[in-house]
């Protein structure tokens, strides 16, 4: 009796050292997963952090060995001169409004696309799926000069030509370039946006069309009744990201708007247009507080939408299950 | 349609007024993909072709349009044996990009395992890991470059961690280790190469930290649940299921982040085509050297996706 009694003691013994081992070592785990992620979340804010302290810097402070990190007195100085400098408002709404217009589009040519791919049965279906990816692969440097004089001598079968005899209109400077590449589904990482749309589509059970065709519902009307209700998360991520890509995207607003300022070739001449105002000389603070003022005044926007729409973006990554 | 029905030779087949479902169907799909259809046509397609003659010719733009003299391959010899700049250049973005990958492939996978288990402020963790994807693209990455200032500041800090005795003790320990172990010097290399880059890899992975959260997210929970009362260890559990149900992905990834790297508009070859077109007028030159560029693309595109697929279909049976 005595025996037994004792055996079960030890046994619970080793068990609650068990228990403990277990605890320990979840701890010790979400320890390690507290550092990781507090590392990780730090290399991605620390530049803006800085990009931000430098902003608030005055030009002795940039030069004097002591002040790291945190400027030495508030100054504002710097937003002022690149408000001013900026134009920031006029630039702030022209770029909201080409950024607005081209997402827009592609939203809907991409989500349309989609679609097609995730619900319909077609010949070629497969291969014109690779072609989707193909225009993703190829660098848009390789297309980069022919669409370049396609839109600087626009013309549709030579029709504009034959009527008036000049070559072409010149789209350059206007927005039909991104009007165009966007509702063909041909702009910045469109690719990327049809395959997230099909896979999205994909993912929702099929009874729901099922039901609306049983119901008379034709498919057109099914598409927006039905589905774009639907899909309001990934809508809402396709969104964001050709929002934002568009904002900064200073490759192809460099390529069709010379003469058209909006946040990216304003941001990049910001430094040199300062210093022929005030100076004739390099400095490189001055550039320096100018480039991370800027920065941080282009970013700003983004950073609001992105706390907007971070709920939905989360999300539709739950809900995609983008394998397969 | 009776017309139709009769001169493809089946009459007895039942009339229908207009289409079949199928048929209907494959109108609406085309219905659906005209946009890309029609874009890849117009602005896809066309200017390839375009591109490709350009390569082939001399350029010149008059005052009514641009006129083209066909010039054989004289584009593409005075890229690659001529342009003394050219080739280096390019081995340099490819041995960079062969470098970066695969720690971006494996740093994202990390990163989504890690923000995939449940914890206190994980939403929080997300949007932040997310960040990248928003603040570090197009001109906010080229400006971070041509800071000025920041540059000099990690050069001096660079300084300072190799006239501190102590840092540099522990930089030189930590290589030492490595080699210690018997680790092969290109591996070591790698290594201390990748620690260096974390800040390039970790703001170029926020698509594929999201494309590999998503996948983990479809695993079905009850996988685990069985395999865990079968006696599975976390560790066999991650082997078995969390790796062979993601690996598909990371072709995908792998894929993206090679497209991802080299058509990044500030890399080396990227502005010097860019340069070359538009600085210098030389249009058939630069069209050759995008040529070029796309043609190393395509071969380490096609390398990898056959390894990859190798090494997943290994997991996958």
């Amino acid at each position: 009796m005595e025996n037994t009694a004792q055996l079960a003691k030890k046994k619970e013994r080793n068990d609650q050292v068990k228990i403990y081992m277990a605890k320990l070592a979840r701890y010790t785990w979400s320890l390690i997963r507290l550092v990781l992620v507090f590392g990780i979340c730090f290399i991605i804010l620390q530049p803006l952090f800085t990009k931000f302290a430098v902003s608030l810097m005055s030009e002795p402070d940039l030069y004097d060995a002591t002040v790291q990190f945190v400027p030495r007195g508030l100054n504002v100085q710097n937003y002022l001169v690149a408000f001013q400098e900026m134009d920031y408002f006029g630039t702030f709404l022209r770029t909201f409004g080409l950024s607005a217009l081209v997402s827009i589009l592609q939203l809907i040519s991409c989500t349309l696309v989609g679609y097609g791919f995730a619900r319909f049965k077609f010949p070629f279906k497969n291969t014109m799926f690779v072609l989707v990816i193909l225009c993703l692969l190829v660098p848009p440097q390789v297309l980069m000069l022919p669409l370049f004089l396609q839109f600087r001598f626009f013309d549709v079968f030579g029709i504009y030509e034959l009527l008036t005899g000049n070559a072409g209109i010149n789209l350059m400077d206007t927005f039909w370039p991104f009007i165009l590449t966007s509702l063909l589904t041909q702009g910045y990482k469109n690719g990327l946006y049809i395959f997230l749309m099909r896979q999205f589509f994909k993912g929702l059970p099929v009874e729901l069309e099922e039901a609306a065709y049983i119901d008379g519902c034709s498919a057109i009307k099914t598409f927006y009744k039905i589905m774009i209700p639907s899909a309001v998360p990934m809508l809402v991520t396709v969104f964001l990201f050709s929002f934002v890509w568009q904002w900064t995207d200073s490759f192809y607003t460099g390529l069709y708007l010379n003469n058209y300022t909006v946040m990216s070739n304003a941001l990049s001449s910001l430094a040199s247009s300062v210093m022929s105002d005030q100076l004739t000389f390099v400095s490189p603070a001055l550039v320096s507080m100018m480039n991370n003022t800027g920065t941080i005044l282009v970013v700003l926007p983004l950073f609001i939408i992105y706390l907007l729409a971070q709920r939905y973006f989360v999300e539709s990554i739950e809900r995609s299950g983008i394998v397969g | 349609m009776q017309q139709l029905t009769k001169q493809k030779g089946q009459p007895f087949r039942k009339r229908r007024k207009g289409l079949t479902l199928r048929q209907q169907k494959a109108r609406l799909g085309y219905f659906f993909i005209s946009p890309f259809l029609l874009g890849f046509l117009l602005l896809f397609l066309t200017p390839i072709i375009q591109s490709f003659i350009y390569s082939l010719s001399d350029l010149t733009v008059t005052s009514s349009g641009y006129e083209l003299n066909y010039v054989g391959f004289s584009n593409f010899n005075r890229v690659i044996r001529v342009d003394p700049n050219f080739t280096p250049a390019l081995l340099q973005t490819v041995i960079q990009l062969i470098s970066m990958v695969p720690v971006i492939l494996i740093f994202s996978f990390f990163a989504a395992t890690l923000i995939n288990a449940k914890f206190k402020g994980r939403g929080f963790a997300r949007s932040i890991f997310f960040l990248p994807v928003i603040l570090t693209s197009g001109i906010i990455l080229a400006m971070e470059n041509s800071d000025l200032i920041l540059s000099s500041a990690q050069v001096m800090a660079e300084e300072d961690m190799q006239n501190t005795s102590m840092q540099m003790m522990q930089f030189l320990q930590f290589r030492r280790l490595l080699f210690a172990i018997n680790l092969p010097p290109f591996i070591v290399n790698f290594l201390v190469a990748a620690v260096d880059q974390i800040y390039d890899v970790v703001i170029a992975s926020g698509v594929q930290i999201l494309i590999f959260l998503a996948g983990l997210q479809s695993i079905p929970v009850t996988l685990y649940e069985a395999s865990t009362i079968d006696g599975a260890t976390a560790w066999e559990n991650f082997w078995k299921i969390t790796f062979p149900m993601t690996s598909p992905l990371i072709i995908v990834n792998a894929v993206y982040s090679v497209i991802n790297t080299f058509t990044n508009p500030d890399n080396e070859m990227m502005s010097s085509i860019h340069y070359t077109i538009f600085s210098q007028s030389n249009f058939g030159v630069g069209s050759a050297m995008a040529w070029v560029y796309l043609a190393a693309v395509a071969i380490i595109l096609a390398i990898m996706s056959v390894v990859l697929i190798k090494l997943v279909s290994r997991y996958q049976h």
